[in-house]
């Protein structure tokens, strides 16, 4: 053990660098002064108040989870065949489609941002509810091929040809024999997707129009007008959910379904 | 007439080189033949283009007298068994057998009984409601068996069932796989390298190289007469010697006069198994030539030696009996009635 006392030691450190901040926000969440402030001075649940009574950081958190929720699913539907055909068959120049998938999550988030404004906002004139979630469905997508494909790699397709042989059609054998066995993938591009959508800001900021924005673009513009707590209170309230979700998922699923 | 009737099959995956060169097969009704032969010569493929994963170039693909051509893969009926097994994960050894009943929509009842009938034949009745990650090798193969036999397939395929799983459990399997074969007349296509599985199994057999059929024949006849280098080597020969016809009917190598029980072309190889070389006493005149040995290999049973002789050099696999020294000389009769040519 002593060998790697030394790594044990910088591990500590790493999760210090990542926790402390959350830890101070949450604290300062619960503070009495009208301004964020570390350590606190009083206590009071004045903030969480505000923030939960605020109509706008509702609207956002609900058009935020409508995109999210809209956006995965809409790159599930679209993703998992798109997965399934660049595993399965010898398409021509699959790598390269691959590489192309990938892309967005390389490309930095404003310039996908910029781009998708030029052409969504200025050359469709796309409404904002739909651009938005067309630009969230596209930031969202490489994630569900990427994992998705990743499942579909480990999946033995002799099991598929089994089913055929047994008298499956190919529709029906992708959805009683494919889908059940990569579930687990599914599940895990299902998460990454939805906090991908959730959390992103660059696309957000350049699609959202008057009165429609998401919770984090809403909150970065709070923030630059004010400095109270009520944004320590949103995170905690979104801290908690995430720990609820992430308990549900363990006590259903177990985490070892996602990290599969 | 042939039961099944592979006609002039010709598959290619890029277009351009043929992986089956125009390959015949007829198999009886109720026969279990196997396709045998090194990786790459087309014996798996040939088991896909029957079972209908691949499509053909030209040909035809007959079972019954029904033309199969063309027909899809969830309509043929054929029962598969990968070397993979290729059980449904996430289903029960039971809702695996069950599967394929489902697919043709008889009632509960029916499904239980057939199910249950088919566990029982493959001794897995107590494992019903396992799944196929808490089950051995063996056992998820008689899973594999039982779901394709189930269905009362027209044809059982087989694609190197056997090949994952220990020597022990090999011969078990092979001959629990030709008892049920015999047992439900199910005509079976079984695909090997495996010369002694194939031999000990099969019917007929099929020895296959570069996408054309070089022999087909009952293992015996293979076994003692192959007709091409390819098949004798394939299955164990030795020490090819390239010969010459004489007048008198014999083959001559060099000074050396050989004399085999059947004659064919004038310029030829005989060839013979390492086993099948004698080692005597004296020299003799007819089908004997004598030299050095130059290695000596124990193999078990006895010493393999490597001689070099005039001819060429030689294996020879001792009886046992008498052990022989690297660089003592040896007499070597090579029976006529043992020597193959080709």
């Amino acid at each position: 053990m002593r060998r790697y006392k030394g790594l044990t030691i910088f591990a500590i450190l790493v999760f210090a660098f990542l926790f402390i901040p959350l830890f101070i926000i949450a604290v300062t969440a619960f503070g009495s002064e009208p301004t964020i402030s570390f350590p606190i001075k009083g206590f009071s649940l004045a903030w969480f108040a505000k923030a939960l009574s605020s109509e706008s950081f509702k609207k956002a958190f609900i058009l935020s989870m409508q995109i999210a929720f809209l956006a995965t699913v809409l790159a599930l539907i679209i993703g998992i065949p798109a997965a399934y055909a660049l595993s399965r068959y010898s398409v021509k120049g699959r790598k390269f489609i691959k590489n192309f998938f990938l892309s967005p999550t390389i490309v930095p988030g404003i310039v996908v941002g910029y781009a998708l404004f030029q052409f969504v906002i200025i050359k469709l004139k796309m409404p904002v509810f739909e651009g938005l979630l067309l630009g969230h469905f596209l930031v969202v997508l490489p994630y569900i091929i990427r994992v998705v494909g990743g499942s579909l790699e480990q999946f033995d397709y002799s099991i598929e040809e089994v089913a055929w042989s047994l008298g499956c059609n190919k529709f029906l054998a992708f959805f009683k024999v494919v889908l059940p066995n990569i579930s687990s993938g599914i599940i895990s591009a299902f998460l990454l997707a939805f906090i991908n959508s959730f959390n992103n800001i660059p696309v957000s900021m350049f699609l959202s129009g008057p009165g429609i924005t998401t919770l984090p673009a809403s909150l970065m513009s709070y923030v630059e007008y004010n400095y109270d707590p009520t944004v320590s209170a949103v995170s905690v309230l979104l801290m908690l959910a995430t720990i609820v979700i992430m308990f549900i998922v363990e006590k259903t699923l177990g985490i070892s379904a996602l990290a599969k | 007439m042939a039961f099944v009737d592979l006609k002039d099959i010709c598959v290619s995956y890029d277009g351009k080189t043929n992986v089956l060169e125009g390959l015949n097969l007829q198999i009886k009704e109720g026969e279990l033949v196997s396709l045998l032969g090194p990786s790459g010569c087309g014996k798996t493929t040939t088991l896909r283009v029957v079972a209908g994963y691949i499509d053909t170039k030209s040909g035809e693909f007959l079972v019954d007298g029904q033309n199969y051509t063309k027909v899809p893969v969830h309509k043929r009926n054929f029962g598969i068994v990968f070397q993979s097994y290729a059980l449904f994960p996430h289903l029960t050894v039971k809702e695996n057998v069950a599967f394929g009943l489902k697919m043709r929509k008889m009632d509960k009842a029916t499904i239980d009984k057939k199910v249950a009938e088919m566990l029982e034949i493959c001794g897995l009745s107590e494992y019903k409601d396992r799944l196929p990650k808490q089950m051995s090798g063996g056992q998820r193969q008689r899973v594999a068996l039982a779901r394709a036999l189930v269905i009362e397939p027209k044809l059982l395929l087989l694609d190197e069932p056997l090949s994952n799983l220990d020597a022990k459990l090999r011969i078990q399997m092979r001959v629990e796989i030709k008892r049920l074969q015999k047992k439900l007349g199910i005509t079976t296509i079984f695909v090997t390298h495996d010369q002694e599985e194939c031999f000990s199994i099969s019917d007929r057999v099929a020895v296959m190289n570069g996408g054309v059929i070089e022999q087909y024949d009952t293992p015996e006849n293979i076994y003692a007469h192959p007709n091409t280098e390819f098949v004798a080597r394939f299955i164990g020969f030795e020490n090819f010697i390239s010969v010459h016809k004489q007048a008198d009917g014999t083959y001559k190598a060099q000074d050396y006069t050989f004399k085999t029980e059947t004659t064919g072309k004038d310029e030829a190889k005989i060839t013979i198994r390492p086993d099948d070389i004698e080692i005597i006493d004296e020299p003799s005149s007819l089908n004997g030539v004598s030299g050095i040995i130059q290695v000596r290999t124990f193999l078990g049973k006895s010493y393999q030696y490597e001689v070099s002789t005039p001819i060429g050099n030689l294996i020879v696999n001792g009886d046992g009996n008498k052990v022989y020294e690297t660089g003592q000389d040896l007499n070597l009769r090579l029976p006529a009635h043992k020597i193959v040519l080709v």
